[in-house]
């Protein structure tokens, strides 16, 4: 089938959003994986939902993939061994284990036999797998859908977050488990139409996911590629949804609602290589960079790893760092310790030196930047005088509970005010006044 | 190891700041006012010089007394004090531009709590006050090429005094920096190229006088380029916080400076109104950003289902 029919241009383009700088250095890196991972922390919670409950002792010997912590409840996932090795710790947080250094698989892991939609659910959910985009939502209640009740598949390979590879990287090393994990998704649940979005820039990308939507199992053009502008935060649910059909999700609804399922790429690909091998998500493609990493890298690491011992594999010198937001630049968590654990959700890490100035906060002057680089075409700017206030009236009428966080007004503020914490902080006041 | 900041995200912020925007409505501003000093000679300098300076010293002072944050590094005080430069005859002693300015910074912006805070344009209402406190120094215009005293502008001179050259370039009379539509337009197409304004308003103002001269067979060229439009539509009404924030909001801002300019042009015992017609629709924001606020993405019409 000709490229022309192949690759689509987005049915909408949303109004605000802002153009920033890529900073993609590692997109033509080859991934590393990591090695000497002495021990592991391994969270319950890495999800939305219910943590899960230890199913392991201190002493007890683990494999990579062996079940640690099960699943409590409908939202939540389970946990697995990423080294092989000893328990050596169970707290209320978590397990840690100390790796024998043999990495040796869990001899009982065997491939999955996948016919029907609760087939499906039940792999990803015997997966662990939650949405690796960032959201960390149990992938296998998305999953948990009737056969033919989602019309769209949308693959989401958007990326905007500046720095952040680890999904295209995933697009250009592992895409032969994205295409088999795509048609596989496309033929249980009886989808119609498969949409794989990604940013325009990324052409190499583009390529090789015109050879999934080429695939000769794809007949009727029912599988194609479209290209995002290059304009944050593309990625986002609501956004991706709206550049793909067109479809604006109204607020509390869930994509399914509207026949929609979005996916992260790289959850599609760890979905199938469970499925294919037996094997839980227990590593990870994390992006490090930032302006204190001397050589950014892709780095797979297993999950539970220190993020300070991540951080000396990759050379960055952890004396003179400053700031270490969990994610990317615009919608990372600042950390305010690095022996945190590197988690199932993460995708990258910004690592930026020390010293940072900060800029002075100046009177806001109503130049309107932070309404017109609203995505959800919110008004930050009122919202920071209601909040001001107390206005807990205004603050409602001013729907903040459509903000998404997306860092956008904050960004363009040439007052450099703190408005994304603003709205956060109208948005809290509102739960507050429900209770 | 150091401690870790936390702070929240975004951890990325655009290079723009308050003082690059204002630098850049400076820069905008050059062109028109180094011409306004050429037509109307070294009286025309001092004029802008005494307004910028007043203004300033006006803002650090008032600072000062209430032992607030100094505010003079944003350069707001500066555009101001040029603007206000901008739309004086020459003519004017430079105690009055001096008047003028504290007017602007003291009373206009600064007792409605400072930059962003001020209802009305500093520039403009400032202009007015000395309009009605001096109406007869605020009106003599120098004749640019003769030196005469009192000439009239384009808008109070018969039609065809001037030609379409004549006018669109500048060589006329009238306030220091209003005379050349030209540069005032080469000084907009910097700020809309460097995304400090929209062009909705200007456009709009300008059309809605253009349109509504022509139909009334009016001197379109004259009312269009000969008095203070361009000054006022592209510097002006395009201020911040006297502006609408929604890009309906700004339409109909336009609009209204320029059907408002228009009246009191055609109607009122006034020449020019593009002052009056500004502070106006000024006064008007607050409504019309009530009344064109976006939906936010995803959110219904209300009351929809009962139709």
């Amino acid at each position: 089938m000709p490229e022309k029919e192949k690759i689509m241009r987005p049915v909408k383009r949303i109004k605000g959003g802002c153009f920033l700088p890529h900073l993609k250095d590692t997109a033509e890196l080859e991934t590393v994986e990591m090695t000497g991972v002495e021990t592991v922390f391994i969270p319950f919670s890495q999800h939305i939902g219910a943590p899960a409950k230890p199913v392991v002792k201190k002493g007890d010997e683990v494999k990579v993939g062996t079940l640690i912590g099960e699943a409590v409840g409908a939202v939540s996932a389970p946990i697995h061994a990423s080294v092989s090795g000893t328990v050596s710790k169970v707290t209320d947080t978590g397990i840690e284990i100390k790796s024998d250094g043999k990495m040796a698989p869990d001899e009982a892991l065997a491939p999955i036999e996948v016919k029907e939609p609760a087939d499906l659910a039940k792999a990803a959910r015997q997966c662990g797998l939650v949405g690796l985009g960032g959201a960390g939502f149990p992938t296998g209640i998305k999953l948990d859908v009737k056969k033919k009740s989602i019309k769209t598949l949308i693959v989401n390979g958007a990326e905007c977050e500046p720095y952040i590879t680890s999904d295209y990287r995933e697009c250009m090393d592992n895409y032969e488990d994205v295409i088999e994990g795509i048609y596989l998704i496309k033929k249980v649940l009886g989808i119609k139409r498969v949409v794989i979005c990604i940013e325009s820039n990324k052409k190499k990308a583009i390529k090789k996911l015109f050879e999934i939507a080429a695939d000769k199992r794809d007949t009727k053009n029912r599988v194609r590629v479209m290209k995002l502008p290059q304009k944050y935060p593309q990625g986002a649910e609501k956004v991706i949804i709206y550049s793909a059909t067109g479809r604006k999700l109204p607020l509390g609804k869930l994509p399914s609602d509207i026949g929609c399922m979005v996916m992260n790429i790289t959850s599609i690909g760890t979905l199938y290589r469970f499925i294919k091998t037996g094997m839980p998500l227990v590593s990870k493609r994390v992006t490090v960079d930032g302006t204190a990493v001397p050589e950014p890298k892709n780095v797979i690491v297993p999950i539970g790893t220190p993020i300070k011992a991540l951080l000396e594999f990759v050379g960055v010198d952890t004396e003179q760092i400053g700031k270490v937001p969990m994610g990317g630049p615009m919608m990372g968590i600042a950390l305010d310790d690095i022996n945190k654990s590197v988690e199932k959700r993460n995708n990258g890490i910004t690592v930026m030196k020390s010293q940072i100035k900060s800029e002075t906060v100046t009177p806001c002057i109503r130049c309107g930047r932070c309404a017109s680089a609203c995505p959800m075409q919110l008004y930050p700017a009122m919202v920071e005088t209601a909040v001001k206030l107390n206005n807990t009236e205004k603050i409602k009428e001013l729907n903040v509970n459509y903000c998404m966080e997306c860092g956008c007004c904050s960004y363009v503020c040439p007052a450099r005010r703190p408005l994304t914490q603003t709205m956060r902080v109208a948005k809290s006041a509102l739960k507050g006044e429900k209770k | 190891m150091e401690k870790l900041t936390v702070s929240s995200s975004p951890h990325l912020r655009h290079s723009d700041t308050t003082a690059g925007i204002m630098l850049d409505v400076i820069i905008a501003l050059c062109p028109a006012a180094i011409y306004g000093c050429i037509l109307f000679g070294l009286k025309a300098a001092a004029i802008l010089l005494v307004c910028v300076v007043t203004a300033v010293l006006a803002e650090f002072l008032w600072n000062k007394a209430l032992k607030k944050p100094n505010s003079i590094g944003d350069f707001s005080a500066v555009v101001t004090g040029l603007l206000l430069g901008m739309n004086l005859p020459s003519t004017v002693p430079l105690w009055v531009a001096a008047i003028g300015s504290v007017v602007a910074i003291i009373v206009v912006k600064q007792m409605f709590g400072g930059i962003g805070h001020n209802f009305a344009n500093p520039a403009i209402a400032a202009r007015i006050v000395l309009l009605v406190s001096f109406p007869g120094k605020m009106t003599s215009f120098l004749e640019p090429v003769s030196d005469t005293v009192t000439s009239a502008t384009p808008l109070a001179a018969e039609a065809g005094t001037y030609s379409a050259k004549m006018l669109f370039f500048g060589m006329h009379s009238g306030s220091i920096g209003e005379t050349s539509a030209f540069l005032l337009l080469v000084g907009g197409a910097y700020l809309i190229i460097r995304r400090v304004i929209s062009p909705i308003i200007p456009l709009c103002f300008i059309g809605t006088v253009g349109i509504l001269t022509l139909v009334s067979g009016g001197d379109i060229l004259s009312a269009i380029f000969g008095g203070g439009i361009m000054l006022g539509a592209v510097f002006m009404a395009t201020d911040y916080s006297t502006s609408p924030i929604t890009a309906k909001g700004k339409l109909i801002f336009g609009i209204g400076c320029g059907l408002i300019t228009f009246i009191i042009r055609k109607f009122g015992a006034m020449p020019e109104g593009v002052s009056y017609a500004i502070l106006l629709m000024n006064i008007l924001v607050p409504y019309i950003n009530r009344f064109t606020l976006n939906r936010p993405f995803g959110k219904r019409k209300v009351g929809r289902h009962h139709a």
